[in-house]
C-alpha cells in the first residue's frame, strides 16, 4: 500500500450521481477472499462494470472513455453497509485520489482516509452543479486544496470549504498512519492499564 | 446527567489528540477471517507482536461452508483465507476457535452466547455488524482492517466521538411483531443514512421487554441506519442472560461487576443530540421492497409511488425497483418467492430457531421454495438437536445446515440465483449480497416461515 502523500490535486472527474451507494457495490462480497491489499481496483464496481460474462458494461461511467480523472463525485451517502476495508482499496488501487459527495457513510470513510484517499463532503448545491458542470463538459477541474480545505469547481469558479480534523490532515499531508502515533503512546496505554 | 455512551467513552480514554481523535482503550477484539490478514501483516512488516494477546479472540465465519464441514473448504481462496486466520492466531498467540471448533460461530453470535461480550466493555471488530454486542450495554462498533492493525498492535483505537441519539419505542408489540421488524421499521423512517454519525441507544418500554436475543437483533441491524453502534441499557434481562454463561464472571467478581454494570444506564436527565420517538404499536411485520434496508414496509403496505421520494434520490429509486422486479403501487402480499434463508447475526440464535419452528410444524416446505436453516453457531445448533426443533424441522421437509455467516453476503456457496427471490432473515437487501442478480427481501423469522410454507410473501399472524 502506497502512502503517497496528499497535497494540492486539480483533475477531471468521473460521475457518479446514485445516492446510497453501498461497499457491496464498490466490491462485492465474493471479491474479499484476498489476503494483501493490492489488486482490488479491478474489481471496483464490478458488477455495474461487467456482465456475468466478463464483458464490459458500455453504458457504465467507468467503462466510458468520455470521462477521467482521480476524483470520484458521487450522490449522497456513500459507502454505507458493510465496514470492508477492500471498497477503500478498491477505490485507491483503481487510480482515485479523492471522493467528493455531500454525505458520507462513517465507517468507510475512515477507511478512505486510512488509505490516503480524501473523502470531500460538499453542500447537496455544491454536488448538483459539479455534476451539471461534469455532464456540460466532462474535461471540466476541480482543485482539491487539502492544506487550505478548500474544493473549487473550475467551470463555475465557486468553492467550499471542507472539515477534516488537524490530526488526520496531518497524516495526510505527511504520509503517517495511525499505528506508528499510537505505540509511540505505549507509556500511556500501560498506564491506563495500571489505574483501571 | 451522563449518558450509558460516556460512562462508557469516558472511562476508556487513554489519551486525546489535540485537534483531533480520541485514543480509546478496546476491551475485546474479534477477528473473521475477511479483514484481518492485511492488519496482521502489518505487524509483520513492523517486527511488532500484539500489545495484549489475551484480549483477541477469532474465528472464521464467512467462507465457512455449512455441509460437510468435516471436510476441507473446497474453494482454495476461501481455505486459504481461513488458513491464514489459523496461521496469524497461531503466531501471535491468539484464542481461535476455528471451523468445526465446538465454540466456533458467527462472531456476533458467539461473543454475546459465551460470555465474551459483557456490558461496559469496548467491543471493536472488522465488521459492521459489530454494533450487535452493543446490545448486552457495551460500546461495540464496526471498523476497518486498517483499525484491526491498530487494536492488534496497542489495544487502543483513535476515533472521533460521536454524536448521541436516544430512540424511544413504547407500547406493546402486536402479535407476530418482532424485534427485526422493530429495527427494519425504525430504519424505514430513519432511512439507511439518518443515524449517521451518532450512536444510538435504545430504550422505552418495547425495549425493555425485549429478550436479550431480540435486543441482540435490534443493535445488530444499528448500521442499517448509518449508526456507528447501538446499546441498550444492561438490567436484570441482561445479567439473567449472562449469568453461568463460560467467560462471564464467577462468584465474588460476578457480584461486583454486576455492582458495577448497574452503575451504568443513562442518568434520568442525561441530555442526547437527538430524541426520536416511535409507538410500538405502529409496527407490524415488515418486509423489505428495495436494495437498501430503509426501503422497507409493512407487510399490508403497498410500494411507494416513485414521487413520494426526493427528487435528488428518484433515479436510485427507480433503479432499485427495476433491479428487483416491482411495481410502485404493488403489494407484495401474495408474490411467489423462490429460496428462504434464515440465519445470519441478525436472526441466527435459538430464538430465531424456535419462533421459525413455531410457524412451520405441521407444515409442509412449498415445493416451489429452497430453504436454508443455518444456526449462527455450534452452539446454536445444538440447541435446536437439544429442543427438538431440528425434528420438527425435518418433519416439515426443511434440513438443518452447519453454522456460518452463509448465505448472508454468500461467500461460501450458499449464493441465491440471479433474479431469484430470496425472503432473508438476514440484514442487507443490497443489489449482488447473497450472489449476483439475486433479489432479497428482508424479514423477520416468522415471514420467512410462513413464506417457506406458503411459497408467497404471506402475513405471519395467520399461523400464530
Amino acid at each position: 500500500m502506497k502512502k503517497e502523500k496528499f497535497n494540492i490535486i486539480q483533475d477531471s472527474c468521473i460521475p457518479l450521481p446514485l445516492e446510497n451507494v453501498d461497499t457491496d457495490q464498490i466490491v462485492p462480497a465474493r471479491f474479499l477472499k484476498a489476503t494483501t491489499r493490492e489488486g482490488f481496483g479491478e474489481n471496483l464496481f464490478r458488477d455495474w462494470r461487467f456482465d456475468e460474462q466478463g464483458n464490459k458494461i458500455e453504458s457504465f461511467v467507468l467503462n466510458d472513455p468520455t470521462y477521467s480523472g482521480r476524483i470520484l463525485v458521487a450522490g449522497k451517502n456513500f459507502g454505507s453497509g458493510s465496514s470492508r476495508e477492500h471498497a477503500a482499496w478498491a477505490i485507491a488501487d483503481y487510480g482515485f485520489r479523492v471522493v467528493v459527495s455531500s454525505f458520507f457513510a462513517d465507517i468507510h470513510k475512515n477507511n478512505e482516509l486510512n488509505n490516503f484517499v480524501l473523502p470531500v463532503v460538499v453542500t447537496e448545491q455544491f454536488l448538483k452543479e459539479l455534476f451539471d458542470s461534469i455532464y456540460a463538459n466532462p474535461r471540466t477541474e476541480v482543485i482539491v486544496n487539502l492544506p487550505e480545505q478548500t474544493i473549487t469547481n473550475t467551470a463555475t469558479g465557486k468553492s467550499e470549504t471542507f472539515e477534516i480534523n488537524a490530526y488526520k490532515k496531518h497524516c495526510l499531508m505527511n504520509g503517517l498512519d495511525d499505528i506508528d502515533y499510537l505505540l509511540s503512546n505505549k507509556d500511556k496505554i500501560e498506564s491506563w492499564e495500571a489505574a483501571r | 446527567m451522563n449518558t450509558l455512551f460516556d460512562k462508557i467513552w469516558d472511562s476508556h480514554i487513554v489519551h486525546k489528540v489535540e485537534d483531533g481523535p480520541t485514543q480509546l482503550y478496546i476491551d475485546r477484539l474479534y477477528c473473521h477471517e475477511v479483514t484481518s490478514p492485511q492488519a496482521f501483516d502489518d505487524l509483520r512488516s513492523r517486527g511488532i507482536k500484539c500489545l495484549r494477546p489475551d484480549r483477541i479472540y477469532c474465528m472464521p465465519d464467512h467462507n465457512i461452508p455449512t455441509l460437510d464441514q468435516d471436510k476441507p473448504i473446497e474453494e482454495p481462496v476461501s481455505r486459504n483465507q481461513v488458513e491464514t486466520l489459523t496461521r496469524n492466531a497461531h503466531e501471535f498467540g491468539l484464542t481461535h476457535f476455528g471451523m468445526k471448533h465446538p465454540k466456533n460461530g458467527i462472531i456476533h453470535v458467539v461473543g454475546p452466547e459465551l460470555g465474551l461480550t459483557l456490558p461496559g466493555m469496548t467491543i471493536v471488530c472488522g465488521d459492521s455488524h459489530t454494533s450487535t454486542h452493543g446490545a448486552m450495554g457495551a460500546i461495540a462498533f464496526g471498523i476497518g482492517t486498517s483499525e484491526v492493525g491498530m487494536v492488534l498492535a496497542s489495544q487502543c483505537i483513535l476515533q472521533q466521538k460521536p454524536k448521541s441519539m436516544r430512540i424511544t419505542v413504547d407500547g406493546e408489540l402486536g402479535k407476530g411483531v418482532t424485534a427485526k421488524d422493530v429495527a427494519l421499521y425504525i430504519i424505514s423512517k430513519m432511512t439507511t443514512s439518518g443515524a449517521t454519525g451518532y450512536f444510538v441507544e435504545y430504550a422505552g418500554s418495547a425495549i425493555r421487554s425485549m429478550s436479550m436475543e431480540s435486543r441482540l437483533t435490534l443493535c445488530n441491524l444499528s448500521i442499517e441506519m448509518g449508526a456507528r453502534g447501538g446499546m441498550v441499557a444492561p438490567d436484570e434481562i441482561t445479567f439473567e442472560y449472562i449469568k453461568g454463561r463460560e467467560y462471564a464472571p464467577q462468584g465474588e467478581e460476578w457480584e461486583k461487576a454486576v455492582a458495577y454494570w448497574k452503575t451504568l444506564p443513562s442518568e434520568p436527565d442525561a441530555v442526547f443530540d437527538k430524541e426520536i420517538v416511535f409507538d410500538a404499536a405502529d409496527i407490524e411485520p415488515r418486509v423489505t421492497y428495495g436494495t437498501n434496508p430503509g426501503m422497507g414496509i409493512g407487510i399490508s403496505e403497498a410500494v411507494p409511488a416513485v414521487e413520494t421520494m426526493p427528487e435528488a434520490g428518484q433515479a436510485s429509486y427507480i433503479k432499485s425497483l427495476e433491479y428487483m422486479g416491482f411495481a410502485p403501487g404493488e403489494k407484495l402480499e401474495g408474490h411467489p418467492i423462490d429460496y428462504v434463508f434464515i440465519g445470519s447475526c441478525t436472526n441466527g440464535r435459538i430464538e430465531d430457531f424456535r419462533a421459525f419452528a413455531e410457524i412451520v410444524k405441521g407444515h409442509k416446505k412449498a415445493d416451489n421454495v429452497v430453504a436454508w436453516i443455518v444456526p449462527g453457531s455450534w452452539n446454536v445448533y445444538r440447541q435446536i438437536e437439544e429442543e427438538g426443533l431440528a425434528a420438527i424441522f425435518t418433519e416439515a421437509g426443511f434440513e438443518l445446515r452447519q453454522p456460518g455467516c452463509s448465505a448472508c453476503l454468500a461467500m461460501n456457496e450458499d449464493k441465491i440465483p440471479a433474479g431469484k427471490y430470496a425472503v432473508s432473515t438476514s440484514n442487507r437487501n443490497f443489489e449482488g449480497r447473497q450472489g449476483p442478480g439475486a433479489r432479497t427481501i428482508l424479514a423477520s423469522p416468522y415471514v420467512a416461515a410462513a413464506a417457506a410454507i406458503t411459497g408467497t410473501i404471506t402475513d405471519p399472524r395467520k399461523f400464530l
